[in-house]
């Protein structure tokens, strides 16, 4: 099977504020799109909604294929060694290739380290690895790149592009622009 | 299965005295300093005390059981944990259903042993103990069933555990009246209802808590 998203006369209302509406794509396997528009635009809102976590005002989405969503909040324990942590989400998913993704995002010098001890880029690697415990096709990125020095914004663009090239697909909200990896742009303002 | 099972050790660790959330410890040391403080408070009538002494476990049982309300669900429900299980095809009610046993795990074999000792300072009749006991073993599931419950109404109200006790007190009453009726009717009827009435909530509450935190997701 395909990895494949699409979203249909989307709409999101959040209090008594329509965010956007007549919201439509559709994305095959390989592609990525770029989700941009100011704060507050609907972009973790749209997020959500593809990702099944919050049901659409109006329209539909459809989805072919597993879902992981990568967002600003940590849901590694705190209290334990960063190995560990990471460790119970790869048993989870049955995934054994813990070391590798250790290694991917170089996270080795910190895996002996609590959770709660790192810092804000540090952090963002480490749900990254998490993401790629789940081996999931659809990676539903928000902020990806926030706190992250050159190098390791690198590090996650490539991964971005590899995940891409074994078949994934990828939506990214964020700020910041993607050198390496072609995206679509979707602008959330247009559908305000 | 397996996925239930890594679920379960992971909330027990957490749950458990000496967990990051270590909701057990604090309501298993009020149970005892009220306990203690009871045949103080009673005054030296020690026919009293036996007598009196089944039915303030029971209270005590039930007032510690608000403690760890606001914590059994609500951090778990604001770093996204339930967001990501679900994403991995663990349902709500999976998550629920664990998060009951391993709270029930947490305090319910700690709090039967604590009973036992507070037992003899109460100067219980072995009779009276042991109904007691067998009492809080059958009603505890129950309580860990309405916590759970609670606790994931609470989650998304966002208010403090004052609310906690207030929802989850009147709805215990059932078990305390059948599990502490079984001090004063040896014959083992007001366990089966105690038992009977744990039973409804603990199929319950798997359903109603996942709804609670499927209402607050879906904002």
């Amino acid at each position: 099977m395909q990895a494949a998203l699409s979203a249909t006369d989307l709409a999101c209302r959040r209090g008594e504020r329509l965010l956007f509406r007549r919201l439509g794509f559709t994305l095959r396997a390989g592609e990525a799109m770029h989700l941009i528009g100011p704060n507050g635009a609907g972009k973790t809102s749209l997020l959500r909604l593809l990702a099944g976590l919050a049901t659409p005002f109006a329209g539909s989405v459809q989805r072919s294929g597993t879902i992981g969503l990568l967002d600003d909040r940590l849901t590694l324990e705190q209290d334990q060694v960063l190995r560990n942590a990471l460790a119970f989400w790869f048993d989870l998913s049955g995934s054994c290739n813990l070391d590798q993704v250790i290694e991917a995002f170089d996270l080795a010098q910190l895996q002996d380290i609590p959770v709660r001890y790192l810092s804000t880029g540090q952090r963002k690697r480490a749900a990254f690895a998490q993401l790629s415990s789940q081996g999931s096709d659809i990676w539903l990125l928000d902020e990806p790149l926030s706190g992250l020095d050159g190098d390791n914004r690198d590090r996650i663009e490539h991964a971005i592009g590899q995940h891409l090239s074994d078949g994934g697909l990828c939506i990214v909200a964020s700020h910041q622009a993607f050198a390496r990896v072609p995206m679509t742009a979707l602008a959330l303002p247009d559908f305000a | 299965m397996r996925s239930a099972f890594l679920l379960l050790k992971r909330d027990l660790v957490q749950l458990s005295p000496g967990g990051a959330q270590g909701t057990a410890t604090l309501p298993l040391l009020l149970f005892l300093t009220i306990a203690i403080l009871y045949p103080f408070a009673l005054g030296p009538d020690a026919g009293l005390l036996s007598q009196t002494g089944g039915a303030i476990m029971w209270t005590a049982a039930l007032v510690v059981s608000v403690l760890p309300l606001d914590r059994l669900i609500r951090r778990d429900q604001e770093i996204g944990w339930f967001d990501q299980l679900l994403l991995r095809g663990i349902s709500e009610e999976l998550a629920m259903a664990v998060r009951m046993t391993a709270h029930w795990l947490s305090f319910a074999p700690l709090l039967l042993l604590a009973a036992t000792a507070v037992g003899a300072l109460l100067d219980l009749s072995p009779d009276a103990l042991r109904s007691t006991l067998l009492g809080l073993l059958v009603g505890t599931p129950g309580l860990a069933a309405l916590s759970i419950i609670v606790a994931a109404i609470m989650a998304g109200v966002g208010r403090g555990a004052a609310l906690g006790g207030v929802l989850f007190l009147p709805m215990a009453v059932p078990i305390v009246i059948f599990g502490a009726g079984a001090l004063a009717e040896p014959d083992g009827q007001g366990l089966v209802y105690a038992a009977a009435v744990s039973l409804i909530f603990v199929a319950v509450a798997p359903f109603a808590s996942a709804a609670a935190v499927r209402a607050v997701r879906d904002f």
